[in-house]
């Protein structure tokens, strides 16, 4: 099998007034293509700080952290930036979809960032809001949408770049029951189709979901269980 | 590219739309701005080329030699004579065209002129009396209306002969064609042998000469004037009379070569100190009026520039505060826009074309309210006739005569400028933007 990603030896200090926090003290592991893995820990374990670094919004104090095989741990800050707009795709909490666009143009933005928004782009990006269910809200603006529609623009958008992994952090939170399950489903089956799914999580009932689980405690991991 | 660049406009017009008010009121700031400078602009351009175009009028080769009453003079003399004598006379008019080398100068055009009433009738008119020789027509760049003007034949013997100007021809002969008709001066009477078409008057120029409005002039031969009227002159002025004695109001020479123009005046003025202790009489050289116009000028647009730099500056130091907000206030979305793999030229690029897309507006919309410069203007001064009309006429004729004149340049140079303080206003609130650290922004409420 191939990798989407593996992280070696990954450490994380903060300095904060003048105190050196370790966040991450050596985290290793590995995720394969078409994974399904949460990552779960309590606050203070370490997992934004994991989190960020998987997203490659920020560098790791020490380890490395291969993508698709090459090492992004040293990058710089243009080149990180090319890197998320190539391979990453973010799903976050509070849905983070640009205000004064369309459905179709937050869909577009990773791709617009790479320059590659193109005709037959244009037309997979409304195939994606049709995917997710969002035919006849192609020319909405995220106002204009509740909070599981908008959610799943969000999903759409992480697909528009074709990523090695989805990046979801705490994606049903701020969904009721019912439409958390809508996206719960929709995830599991983007994973059917082969997209690996990195989640990150405090919900046991969203990580019982998923193929493997990851917890992490002090900056360490403390299991890391397959279903 | 083209794409791009129309997909980062649009964002920057949609994300303007989102705050219309304030958009708008920062987009106002730098209309003023730019506004101000075309209509600053515009004004400095009428005046200085009012200004010159009446230097020009008096012609760039000629020195003018006019009689000035002397001012030290005071009451001793005056109680003296019953006449005061002054001003230049007809030897040193023969002084200088002596004294001066052959071909040096071109003409030289003595005039007499003097208030008077003209009759005719029950017509009467006040005007200027104007006593000159047939090159007085060329030197003033006078037309014909009809008949034709004085000629050497009218001074040699003196005739009763006279021209009329446009306004003292209508007000005398309000029906007729007054050629061949008479009118009178004090006891003579005089034949009509031709009319000037209207001449544009001339404003005056900063003390040296008064206005003329050359529409209220009657001609008649210098020699006919010595004959008939002679150099004293009666007034009555506040219920006393007073006498002057005056043989030329004026010279007007003119030099062959305009580089001997500033030479000639120097002589002409050592020449004539020697028998006028009194310094009563004045050398006005236009060329350097004209070279004071143009100075004046130059100083005037450098404070223009001044002015509406300010006014610009206060309206970037707007759209910076007015960017800061929109910044601080999209946090999030710029972290968002981070996330998804937007490198930060991408973010200042964004902002930058907001702040130009405000400025480009506000300039493009000042130079519209530019073009209204004109007819604002005239509009304000009508109303201030009407409202005030004392306090107008008492203006001097720069201004009421003012007419902007809209200079090409500056506008070409207003929307380079509105752009301009996009950029410069907007760079440092697009930087601020760009280097937010991605994970905060994302983490902004």
């Amino acid at each position: 099998m191939t990798l989407a990603l593996r992280v070696e030896n990954l450490h994380k200090d903060y300095v904060l007034k003048g105190e050196t926090v370790r966040a991450l003290r050596g985290v290793t592991f590995q995720v394969e293509l078409g994974e399904y893995i949460a990552v779960m820990g309590p606050s203070g374990s370490g997992k934004s700080t994991l989190l960020n670094l998987l997203g490659c919004l920020d560098r790791p104090t020490a380890g490395s952290y291969y993508l698709g095989g090459r090492d992004v741990a040293r990058l710089n800050d243009n080149s990180l930036s090319d890197v998320r707009a190539a391979n990453i795709g973010f799903v976050f909490q509070s849905y983070n979809l640009i205000p004064q666009l369309t459905v179709v143009e937050n869909i577009e933005v990773p791709l617009y960032y790479q320059g590659r928004l193109n005709a037959a782009n244009r037309r997979r990006c409304r195939e994606l809001a049709c995917l997710v269910g969002l035919r006849d809200r192609l020319h909405h603006r995220p106002t204009e949408l509740s909070g599981g529609q908008q959610q799943r623009v969000a999903i759409a958008r992480s697909l528009a770049n074709d990523p090695y992994f989805i990046l979801a952090d705490e994606p049903t939170g701020n969904l009721d029951t019912a439409t958390s399950e809508e996206v719960l489903e929709l995830f599991e089956k983007l994973n059917k189709q082969g997209k690996t799914i990195v989640l990150v999580t405090h919900e046991n009932d969203v990580a019982a979901r998923c193929k493997r689980v990851l917890r992490l405690r002090d900056g360490l991991v403390e299991s890391d269980v397959l279903h | 590219m083209i794409r791009s660049v129309f997909i980062t406009l649009r964002l920057a017009i949609y994300s303007l739309l989102l705050h219309k008010l304030r958009t708008g009121l920062a987009v106002v700031g730098i209309l003023i701005g730019i506004m101000a400078v075309i209509w600053l602009v515009a004004m400095g351009q009428g005046v200085s080329y009012q200004a010159q175009k009446q230097i020009e009028d008096l012609g760039a080769r000629n020195i003018i030699v006019r009689s000035v009453k002397p001012s030290d003079q005071g009451s001793s003399a005056a109680s003296r004579s019953f006449f005061l004598e002054y001003g230049l006379l007809r030897e040193d008019y023969q002084r200088i065209v002596t004294n001066i080398p052959a071909g040096v100068i071109e003409q030289a055009v003595p005039i007499r002129e003097m208030r008077k009433e003209f009759r005719r009738d029950a017509y009467t008119v006040e005007g200027r009396l104007v006593g000159c020789p047939p090159e007085y027509y060329s030197l003033n760049n006078l037309r014909m209306e009809s008949g034709r003007f004085l000629e050497d034949r009218d001074g040699e013997p003196p005739d009763n002969v006279c021209v009329l100007a446009a306004t003292t021809a209508a007000k005398l002969f309000p029906l007729e064609d007054p050629i061949g008709k008479n009118i009178q001066i004090d006891r003579d009477f005089y034949v009509v042998i031709g009319q000037t078409a209207e001449r544009d008057p001339t404003a005056a120029i900063g003390g040296s000469l008064d206005s003329q409005d050359y529409n209220l002039d009657v001609y008649i031969p210098l020699q006919t004037l010595r004959w008939r009227i002679g150099d004293m002159v009666f007034t009555s002025r506040s219920g006393s009379r007073e006498g002057e004695i005056v043989q030329l109001s004026q010279i007007t020479l003119t030099i062959a070569d305009k580089d001997q123009v500033y030479e000639t005046a120097g002589i002409i003025r050592s020449l004539l100190d020697k028998y006028h202790p009194r310094q009563d009489f004045g050398v006005v050289v236009p060329q350097e009026l004209l070279r004071q116009a143009k100075l004046i000028e130059m100083m005037f647009n450098i404070l223009l520039v001044i002015i509406a730099g300010i006014s610009l500056v206060v309206g970037g130091i707007g759209i910076m505060n007015i960017m800061l907000a929109t910044v601080t206030e999209r946090t999030r979305e710029i972290g968002i826009r981070r996330a998804l793999g937007a490198k930060r030229r991408a973010i200042i690029q964004q902002f930058l074309a907001e702040s130009v897309v405000l400025t480009g507006v506000g300039g493009l919309l000042g130079v519209g309210c530019g073009f209204l410069v004109g007819p604002v203007v005239r509009s304000v001064r009508d109303v201030a006739q009407q409202v005030f009309p004392d306090m107008m006429s008492a203006l001097p004729s720069v201004i009421m005569e003012l007419q902007p004149r809209i200079a090409w340049w500056s506008i070409a140079a207003s929307l380079f400028i509105s752009i301009g303080v996009g950029v410069l206003f907007g760079i440092y609130p697009a930087l601020r933007a760009a280097y937010m650290d991605p994970i905060e922004a994302l983490r902004h409420e």
